[in-house]
């Protein structure tokens, strides 16, 4: 059901700040539009490198967002529901690299992972594995920045879900991990599916760790939004293409989410 | 006993402290004010919370016992749950609802989807297995969970509060059918409610919580007629009037007299039906025993009767029709005078 609302005149006082906000967000993106050389899309498109970098993004970011349900939605249940001490403090930890710029982020990666890291060393003389400046370290860092969304979403619609359902699970025979599976998890795929697209939106922006971390290598760790960046210096041109790319699954991303957020609520998405 | 239970339970302001026993076929209604802990109580039955102290014995195997620390958790019991809102699961059909309790115990798909589809017939939802919780109504609802809760044919059957989300009209019919179902059902029953009707309608015996305590206890007719506490009173529509009896007359604590048909001594409890209250506006002729001066609190309109409340040194709850009503012409804060025959007044001791 929808409620009627009332149309309420706008008090200048908020209508020009508002305006101006509305033209701040939107004049970028259309002067975007306005500059792209839609003559020469199709070759712009068609160079190997924009191939490239859009299906490592793609990929990366994919597996990015895989790594984050597998780890995240456990993740978001712990702090959701257990009884755990110190939950607040590792709700705290959790959502860090929200606010942390993405660079220090990778540093701090490199700062582990690296060859000379902690976590890095062991694995180079144990099994001689390096992960700075491969694909790896781009799912990698793309994993660390993007991962809090997910939490953060899953959290919150395991906190708005009816814990009622688990209790009438458990009196009809269910153990914990079964009412996990076969009541919760479908009450809160909504919540889950806008997370994980929200973080896959999130790794396929992802720069700053990825750069630090991973480097710009064309073919294993050049992305998109690095691409973009190169080539702002070389080829403005096809920066913009890039950018406009960029721009198209953004667009993609928004809709499915609102079909999400606006979908008929309480009805199964899975 | 099937069921005997001591649960103290210390919650925040609520200190819960009861002793129950039902038998099999039996059906116990927990009868409270909100806050009174009846749903705590459901909640250790349930499994779903430990209690701080006490026992919990269920067809002599133990759920619960403090002092040897032993504690079943819900699904570790042999339990069928209905709560106040149905509680179906969005995500399943009707017909996954009902056998979800089979499936965590393993029935095969074929036997659990031909159960659950016997059950759905049985509480008159033939047909509608495929149908999402969300496309029934709140009546159709609550009995798919009643079947939820029966298929696994449990030992214990909880009810909490499973009419007081129904509409009137639909209330009255799902407790029909509900005393039908709880009648076939053999193992114990534990209804938990706020409302008498449901309690006198469903249950073999009756407790009575309030603050955590069991106030009163006893078959419904005898909590009907015979209530100790104002909660009570109120709840079945009775004027309790608390007082020493000294003969033929009740001395009120409140002050005031009132004249009984049969001796009565020591501390009694005088009860009067609001419909054996005659009300005047100015003091009757002839010789009832008991007439009172008194005040108009307050007056609801009950289908064609006025309830009026009336202050004064016998404190009373009276009906009268909504034409007498008119015709004395009241209105709250008017003065009147309210007769009682001296054998519609019930005494009983404290």
């Amino acid at each position: 059901m929808r409620r009627r609302r009332v149309r309420l005149a706008v008090p200048v006082p908020l209508l020009v700040p508002a305006t101006v906000g509305v033209a701040f967000l939107v004049l970028p993106l259309a002067g975007l539009l306005a500059r792209t050389p839609w003559a020469q899309l199709g070759s712009h498109l068609a160079t190997p490198g924009v191939g490239q970098a859009l299906r490592l993004s793609l990929i990366s970011a994919s597996l990015a967002t895989l790594l984050s349900l597998v780890m995240g939605v456990p993740l978001a249940w712990v702090l959701a529901r257990s009884g755990i001490r110190g939950r607040s403090v590792l709700r705290a930890l959790v959502t860090v690299p929200l606010v942390l710029p993405p660079v220090v982020g990778g540093v701090a990666l490199f700062l582990v992972l690296g060859r000379n890291g902690l976590v890095g060393s062991w694995l180079d003389e144990t099994f001689g594995i390096t992960i700075p400046f491969t694909t790896t370290a781009v799912v990698i860092a793309e994993t660390f920045v993007a991962m809090p969304f997910l939490v953060i979403s899953v959290e919150g619609a395991l906190r708005a879900a009816d814990t009622r359902f688990e209790d009438v699970a458990a009196t009809l025979g269910a153990g914990r991990w079964t009412t996990f599976r076969r009541v919760t998890l479908p009450l809160v795929a909504p919540g889950v599916a806008a997370g994980a697209v929200l973080c896959w939106a999130r790794a396929l922006g992802e720069f700053g760790a990825t750069i630090t971390f991973a480097g710009n290598f064309p073919g294993t760790t050049q992305t998109m939004p690095l691409a973009v960046y190169l080539a702002l210096q070389r080829d403005p041109e096809a920066a913009i293409v890039l950018s406009l790319v960029l721009l198209l699954v953004s667009l993609a991303t928004l809709l499915l989410l609102r079909d999400r957020w606006l979908g008929r609520s309480g009805t199964p998405v899975a | 006993m099937s069921l005997s239970a001591r649960v103290v339970v210390a919650r925040g302001s609520l200190a819960l402290d009861v002793a129950a026993g039902v038998a099999d076929g039996e059906v116990l209604a927990v009868l409270g004010p909100n806050g009174a802990g009846k749903s705590t109580l459901l909640r250790v039955l349930a499994g779903l919370l430990p209690p701080d102290d006490g026992r919990v014995e269920v067809d002599g195997a133990v759920w619960d016992d403090a002092d040897a620390r032993t504690h079943v958790p819900a699904d570790g019991r042999s339990l069928g749950v209905v709560f106040q809102d149905a509680l179906l699961f969005p995500h399943l059909t009707l017909g996954e609802n009902v056998a979800f309790g089979l499936r965590m115990r393993g029935v095969p798909k074929a036997t659990r989807e031909a159960t659950a589809g016997a059950w759905l017939d049985r509480v008159g939802l033939a047909g509608l297995g495929d149908r999402r919780p969300a496309q029934l109504s709140g009546g159709q609802a609550q009995r798919a969970a009643l079947a939820r809760a029966l298929v696994v044919e449990p030992a214990l059957l909880l009810l909490d509060e499973p009419l007081s989300a129904l509409d009137a009209r639909t209330r009255l019919t799902v407790r029909a059918e509900l005393r039908r179902h709880l009648a076939d059902f053999p193992g114990s029953t534990v209804l938990v409610t706020h409302d008498p009707v449901d309690a006198m309608a469903l249950a073999d015996r009756v407790v009575v919580v309030e603050d955590g305590r069991i106030v009163q206890a006893g078959t419904p007719a005898e909590i009907n007629r015979r209530p100790r506490t104002d909660y009570v009173a109120r709840l079945v529509g009775l004027s309790l009037l608390p007082g020493t009896g000294e003969g033929r007359t009740v001395r009120l604590d409140s002050g005031g007299v009132v004249a009984v048909a049969d001796d009565a001594a020591g501390p009694v409890f005088a009860a009067v039906r609001p419909e054996s209250v005659a009300l005047y506006l100015s003091r009757p002729d002839g010789s009832p025993r008991n007439v009172w001066p008194a005040t108009l609190a307050g007056a609801t309109l009950h289908g064609a009767t006025v309830r009026c409340e009336l202050t004064g040194e016998v404190p009373l709850v009276a009906d009268v029709t909504e034409t007498a009503f008119a015709e004395l012409g009241l209105a709250p804060g008017a003065r009147v005078w309210a007769t009682v025959k001296a054998s519609e007044v019930a005494v009983y001791a404290r």
